[in-house]
């Protein structure tokens, strides 16, 4: 830490932040030090506080307590336009931007106008747009609309306006999730270049790998708090001892004995988001399978066709042998089919009601409310899946690893086939890991389950089969024991020459 | 469910509501050239001033409660079922068509019974036709229902002029009255119908109870408050649709019948005395909470009744009912409003919980 204060200027200091969210803790006195023109790396698994402490310092979010520094005078932000004023610039994890507008016009978006001199116009805007792409190598199109985008060229046009903007702190919260690799090789040389210009950078990440290439220090979170600082070289079995406190044991796959078929797909297309294209696809009994690809690249709209929340355009379904035409979801509940879509409050949950009111619901029969026989009933499942609220407590104010727990406890007891959208989406990493071990002891029960999600890792963790989308279609099927995560991302970015080959 | 602790914040927001519209109204009558309070206090005297005026109110209380009870089912659900008009409207012509049967008069409280099951299935009917058009055609309720109030009302006109005229000329004033026997039965005097006031109390506890302490009441407010949520948790959204819709419609249907049977003893072209579209403002200003709704359409039955008289001393528009009215519920959206733009900036500041 004293080395740090030597080296060079502070620039920007953060002094015992907390972030309270009702009962949880998101950050718990953090201190963190930026030093001008290096490249700072804050580590931690999902859910350690990493994002919330960007966005702190970003002034998305306003903190509970303590104290932000500038060239070591207290600072305030009340909202990004402070912090932006300062010189604090974030990229999102989801960037920010206007999918319908052109990638000129976002970039001109939020600029500041000079006082006295002629305000710039579009021309000058589109000079300083390829001035910019050509400095840091960025492929983008200034009049391609942002929808068209990849998400890594959405964080190139991110970059390039924040830079433009006057930022001196660039903060990157998960930027090389769900790009290919060579926009990642991209994206560190500019951010390289950066730190050669004595601006900072903040990596966030949970991909120790990913930091210990690009960063000159790193900062540990783990529930919250601060668990250490170090320099470069790093020691990677220090690093994993400050994030999980001991070295993982690596999850694996549950072995399976596939049974008897359990879904089908014949040719099977369908609308919404990138769609689904001519998707042929067959799963057993016991298996599970992951969905990986970008976001919006069709794993949502393959689990809801299956769900039967969405009415295929063509092709045809088969569950458990038997055609599923004109069917909707509630067909599809009483063959055994059981769906937990990703936006927890959004689909899965009704907001103002209490838990016992949920279980209410769920009770097919009655006229009745009979409010102490559901508060039973939800007190026992509070208690089976150690939620962390009580039978009257609303969803709304659940966590969100707790919505997952009590949405987890609905399902029913021996469904055949299980989706989830996105389940470990925003959890906390006991939270995560509970839903693994439930998906885990459906599978040995002989329950099919399809799950998606974002991150590799946990697919190669909790599958035994991966599926990966591309633009509506899938473009690989593997085991997940004859794969590497490696191969997984090239064929998530696009690789198309890589996928040729396959 | 409603929390005894949400008491006093409504009560706060009423008081903030009240005063805006006092406030607004006092501005029109002062442009207008009227002394305020000289007109207020007319139409206090003219609604509570005497039992007779009192019984006035509670003749205009009874529809207007009938048909916010109905009208909170779709509330719940988030449909605005401004077709209530037509809804009383359909009501009180099958009612009409069942008391004009030749042997009517020879069986009256069997008739009588018979019109009143007849104005609740006239108003759910036509409840129906838009509940359907909504699930099956996509049609917006809101569409549905003004349309199907024009045609409610051709339908009115076409009988009071063609099939059901008087003997004679036919008029604006509507049908020929029927025969005594078939008058509802009402008080000496006070031309108050005890039926009809029992059933406005009668739909006043069974809605608060269906709402309240039964699984369809949850089922409504489920669909409400996320109705993708509802339909993963099984329910089926446009049998809840529709069966909110029959509930409104029964009750206005009802209105439909007291106001033909009881009040005007014929049909006429203005059967609905636009108390469908006020009980839409009471059902808002009770906060959709069943419990206000009494009181709510109370003040707008005694605003009602109170101002017919001072076009006679005040030499005023007694439309300046409407502009009290409409500015309560003015007041009401900007308050409630304000209270969700409120509600969304904390959030905003909050409910970032991701990291």
């Amino acid at each position: 830490m004293t080395k740090i204060q030597e080296n060079g200027d502070i620039n920007i200091e953060l002094r015992d932040i907390r972030k309270n969210y009702g009962p949880v803790k998101a950050n718990d006195g953090v201190c963190l030090k930026i030093k001008k023109g290096s490249i700072h790396g804050v580590l931690g698994e999902n859910g350690a506080g990493k994002s919330t402490l960007m966005k702190i310092m970003a002034g998305y979010v306003s903190k509970t307590s303590g104290v932000i520094l500038a060239n070591g005078k207290e600072v305030d932000f009340k909202n990004p336009a402070a912090a932006a004023a300062v010189g604090v610039g974030m990229l999102y994890q989801d960037p920010l931007d206007f999918p319908s507008l052109t990638v000129l016009e976002n970039f001109m978006l939020g600029q500041p106008r000079p006082k006295k001199k002629r305000a710039p116009d579009k021309k000058d805007y589109l000079k300083r747009l390829r001035r910019a792409a050509a400095k840091f190598n960025f492929r983008i199109d200034p009049e391609a609309h942002v929808r068209d985008l990849t998400i890594g060229q959405r964080h190139q046009l991110e970059i390039a306006r924040l830079l433009e903007r006057g930022v001196k702190i660039l903060i990157l919260d998960e930027p090389t999730t769900g790009i290919s690799n060579e926009q990642k090789e991209t994206l560190f040389n500019a951010l390289r270049k950066l730190a050669s210009e004595q601006k900072s950078v903040v990596l966030v990440s949970h991909k120790l790998e990913d930091v210990q290439t690009l960063c000159d220090s790193i900062t540990v979170l783990r529930c919250g708090k601060v668990t250490g600082n170090i320099q470069r070289p790093f020691e990677t079995d220090a690093i994993f001892e400050m994030m999980f406190q001991t070295k993982p044991q690596p999850l694996r796959p549950p072995d399976v004995n596939p049974g008897r078929t359990l879904l089908e797909f014949k040719h099977l297309s369908a609308s919404g988001g990138a769609g689904l294209k001519d998707c042929d696809f067959s799963m057993r009994r016991g298996e599970i399978v992951g969905l990986a690809g970008l976001e919006g690249s069709g794993q949502s709209v393959f689990l809801r066709v299956a769900a039967g929340m969405a009415s295929p355009r063509g092709g045809s379904i088969f569950l458990r042998g038997k055609k599923m035409e004109r069917k909707n979801l509630h067909d599809f509940q009483k063959r055994g089919v059981a769906f937990l879509p990703d936006d927890r409050l959004g689909e899965a949950l009704i907001p103002p009601f209490t838990i016992a009111e949920h279980f209410i619901l769920k009770r097919k029969r009655g006229f009745f409310l009979k409010q102490k026989e559901a508060c039973a009933k939800a007190q026992e499942k509070i208690d089976e899946f150690s939620i962390k609220g009580g039978p009257d407590t609303l969803a709304k104010e659940l966590s969100g690893g707790n919505q997952q727990r009590l949405i987890m406890s609905f399902l029913p007891k021996n469904p055949s086939l299980l989706l989830l959208d996105n389940p470990t989406r925003g959890l906390d990493p006991e939270s995560a890991r509970m839903v693994w071990e439930y998906l885990k002891e459906y599978s040995r029960n002989g329950s099919g389950i399809i799950f998606s999600s974002p991150e590799i890792d946990e697919i190669l963790m909790a599958a035994n089969r991966a599926l990966v989308f591309f633009d509506g279609a899938v473009v690989k099927d593997v085991q997940t024991r004859d794969t590497d995560i490696n191969e997984i991302g090239r064929a998530i970015a696009g690789d198309m020459e890589y996928n040729a080959d396959y | 469910m409603q929390t005894i602790e949400g008491i006093p914040d409504h009560i706060r927001n009423l008081c903030v509501i009240v005063i805006a519209a006092v406030l607004f109204t006092t501005m029109v009558l002062l442009i207008s050239g009227a002394d305020p309070f000289t007109a207020y206090f007319h139409i206090i005297k003219g609604s509570l001033g005497s039992w007779r005026k009192l019984t006035q109110v509670l003749q205009v209380w009874i529809p207007m409660t009938l048909c916010a009870c109905g009208l909170l089912y779709t509330f719940k659900m988030n449909l605005w079922n401004i077709g209530i008009e037509g809804q009383i409207i359909i009501g009180a012509v099958f009612t009409t068509a069942v008391l004009r049967m030749g042997m009517a008069p020879d069986f009256p409280l069997l008739f009588l019974g018979l019109s009143f099951i007849a104005g609740i299935l006239g108003g759910s009917l036509w409840a129906l036709m838009a509940g359907f058009l909504k699930t099956k055609g996509g049609v917006n309720e809101i569409f549905a229902g003004l349309g199907l109030n024009f045609v409610a009302q051709g339908i009115v006109l076409w009988l009071i002029f063609g099939q059901w005229r008087r003997p004679g000329a036919a008029s604006m004033s509507g049908t020929e009255l029927f025969p005594r026997e078939l008058w509802l039965p009402h008080i000496q005097e006070l031309r108050i119908s005890p039926l009809g006031l029992f059933l406005a109390v009668a739909a006043i506890f069974v809605t608060g109870f269906i709402l309240n302490h039964a699984r369809a009441g949850l089922k409504f407010k489920a669909m409400g408050e996320n109705s993708a949520a509802a339909f993963l948790f099984g329910l089926k959204p446009d049998r809840l649709m529709i069966g909110a819709m029959l509930f409104a419609g029964g009750f206005a249907g009802l209105a439909g019948s007291i106001q033909t049977t009881g009040v005007y003893h014929r049909l006429i072209p203005a059967i609905s005395s636009n108390y469908g579209y006020l009980a839409l403002l009471v059902a808002m200003l009770s906060n959709y909470d069943i419990r206000w709704v009494p009181v709510v359409a109370f003040f707008f039955a005694c605003l009602n009744v109170g101002s017919i008289q001072l076009p006679m001393v005040m030499k005023i528009d007694s439309s300046l009912s409407g502009v009290i009215q409409g500015s309560f519920v003015l007041s009401a959206i900007a308050a409630q409003a304000w209270q969700s733009f409120k509600k969304n900036r904390s959030m905003e500041c909050d409910g970032q919980h991701d990291g």
